[in-house]
């Protein structure tokens, strides 16, 4: 009687443990906490000309602070854009109408998120509703694209103009050499 | 001539083991709702399987981990991203090292014990008995270990790789002094539950792979002491083998 007590305590912990274990992977390992009953929350949609690597489950924050997920992404056929959805917590339901949604980029190199600026408006976003001024990913390539044409262009400038004025000392060069030999 | 009539004799084989160990599948399945009734004896053989197999599990995860957390430290270090540290040794050990070096471990304690306890059972004619009363040792016997395997197994992946994730901490963020707000951030931002799933899958799919290499080989042993000692080795030597070659399998489809 004693023995198979003591089996079954050793199983039903074991069993337990190992369900400890899978629960501890599901929410603690990933982003997604196991939520039974979801929190209250509203939906929010934006639309970015270039979203970059944004993904489903990447934050949505203001001024830092985490206020919801991305839930959602899709292509919008009629203007030509990324439609994203997210899930905002009920708690944050002062975001004024005239807010703007920007996708930025956690560190260096980290994962997109979408970052809200408060605007001044007194009227509130409510569920379904669009925000309507967006700023697109920053695109690295762009940007180095970009920085490389200005410093054709600008650099060009700058060595033709540096030519100008190191033309003298090389002209120079070349004499002073020639007294020293 | 002969080289090719061997060939195609070895292949004929094989196939045939095959086939009976799946048609020895297909009967456990069958016998299993019956067999589910009697809950004591499934709970004895999880007790069997799994809470004895709990330290040598924890502690090979604890080392794994800490080994991870070393090389991946070293590793990482090259390129200026400890943080990462958190997010590949967890991918590691939940989609990789957790279920397979789990498995292979499981096939060493649990497997073997189950073959010879079978081989044994059938060696000394005690199988044959509990025919003689009108037993079915099937499912008084095979099933309830069989079922007592599948369902140790996951449970076992999934303590080792929370230990082996523990030990990494332990090692990168303690001793080696990477930052344990991005280790763990990095991680929770980078591991999705498709991860947590596929290791969850693969240690299902081990769990009856080894639970059923291991109740087949000791079922038909031959009923000598040579011929458990061999079907022991069989256990261990098949299930290695299967399991490495379905996690490439399981690894290819979930990409």
């Amino acid at each position: 009687m004693r023995n198979s007590r003591t089996l079954d305590l050793g199983t039903g912990s074991f069993v337990l443990l190992g369900f400890a274990a899978l629960f501890f992977l599901t929410t603690q390992t990933t982003s997604r906490g196991i939520s039974l009953a979801s929190p209250p929350h509203y939906d929010l949609t934006a639309k970015f000309d270039n979203i970059g690597d944004l993904k489903v489950g990447a934050p949505v924050s203001m001024s830092g602070v985490e206020m919801g997920r991305v839930t959602k992404i899709e292509f919008d056929w009629k203007e030509y854009k990324a439609a994203v959805t997210m899930r905002i917590d009920a708690r944050y339901k002062q975001i004024p109408t005239d807010s703007d949604a920007s996708v930025y980029t956690q560190g260096l190199l980290g994962g997109k998120f979408i970052g809200l600026t408060a605007g001044g408006a007194e009227t509130y976003l409510k569920d379904k509703d669009q925000i309507a001024f967006t700023q697109s990913a920053f695109v690295l390539e762009n940007l180095i694209g970009q920085f490389a044409a200005n410093f054709m262009k600008g650099g060009g400038g700058q060595s033709d103009s540096g030519k100008s004025k190191t033309d003298a000392p090389t002209a120079a060069e070349p004499k002073s050499t020639e007294k020293s030999k | 001539m002969r080289l090719i009539r061997e060939l195609g004799e070895s292949m004929t084989e094989s196939l045939a083991g095959l086939g009976s160990v799946v048609r020895f599948l297909l009967r456990l399945v069958a016998a299993s709702p019956r067999a589910m009734l009697r809950l004591d004896l499934i709970s004895q053989q999880i007790y069997n399987a799994g809470a004895l197999s709990l330290v040598i599990i924890m502690l090979s995860g604890l080392f794994v981990g800490m080994v991870l957390g070393l090389q991946g430290f070293q590793l990482l270090q090259r390129f200026g991203s400890e943080e990462a540290l958190g997010t590949a040794a967890t991918i590691g050990l939940v989609k990789e090292l957790g279920p397979v070096v789990t498995a292979l471990l499981f096939a060493g304690r649990a497997g073997t014990a189950l073959a010879s306890e079978l081989g044994l059972m059938r060696a000394t004619d005690q199988l044959s008995a509990m025919e003689m009363m009108a037993v079915d040792p099937i499912r008084r016997v095979v099933v309830p270990r069989f079922l007592g395997g599948v369902i140790a197994m996951p449970l076992l992946a999934a303590i080792f790789s929370v230990i082996g994730i523990y030990g990494a901490q332990l090692v990168g963020v303690q001793i080696m002094g990477v930052d344990a707000g991005s280790f763990w951030s990095q991680m929770r931002a980078a591991v999705g539950l498709r991860d947590i799933n596929e290791g969850i899958v693969k240690s299902c799919i081990f769990g009856v792979t080894c639970s059923l290499i291991a109740v087949y080989e000791g079922y038909y042993a031959t009923p000598t002491a040579e011929g458990v000692g061999r079907a022991t080795t069989r256990t261990v030597v098949t299930s290695a083998v299967f399991i490495l070659f379905l996690d490439y399998l399981i690894t290819a489809a979930f990409l």
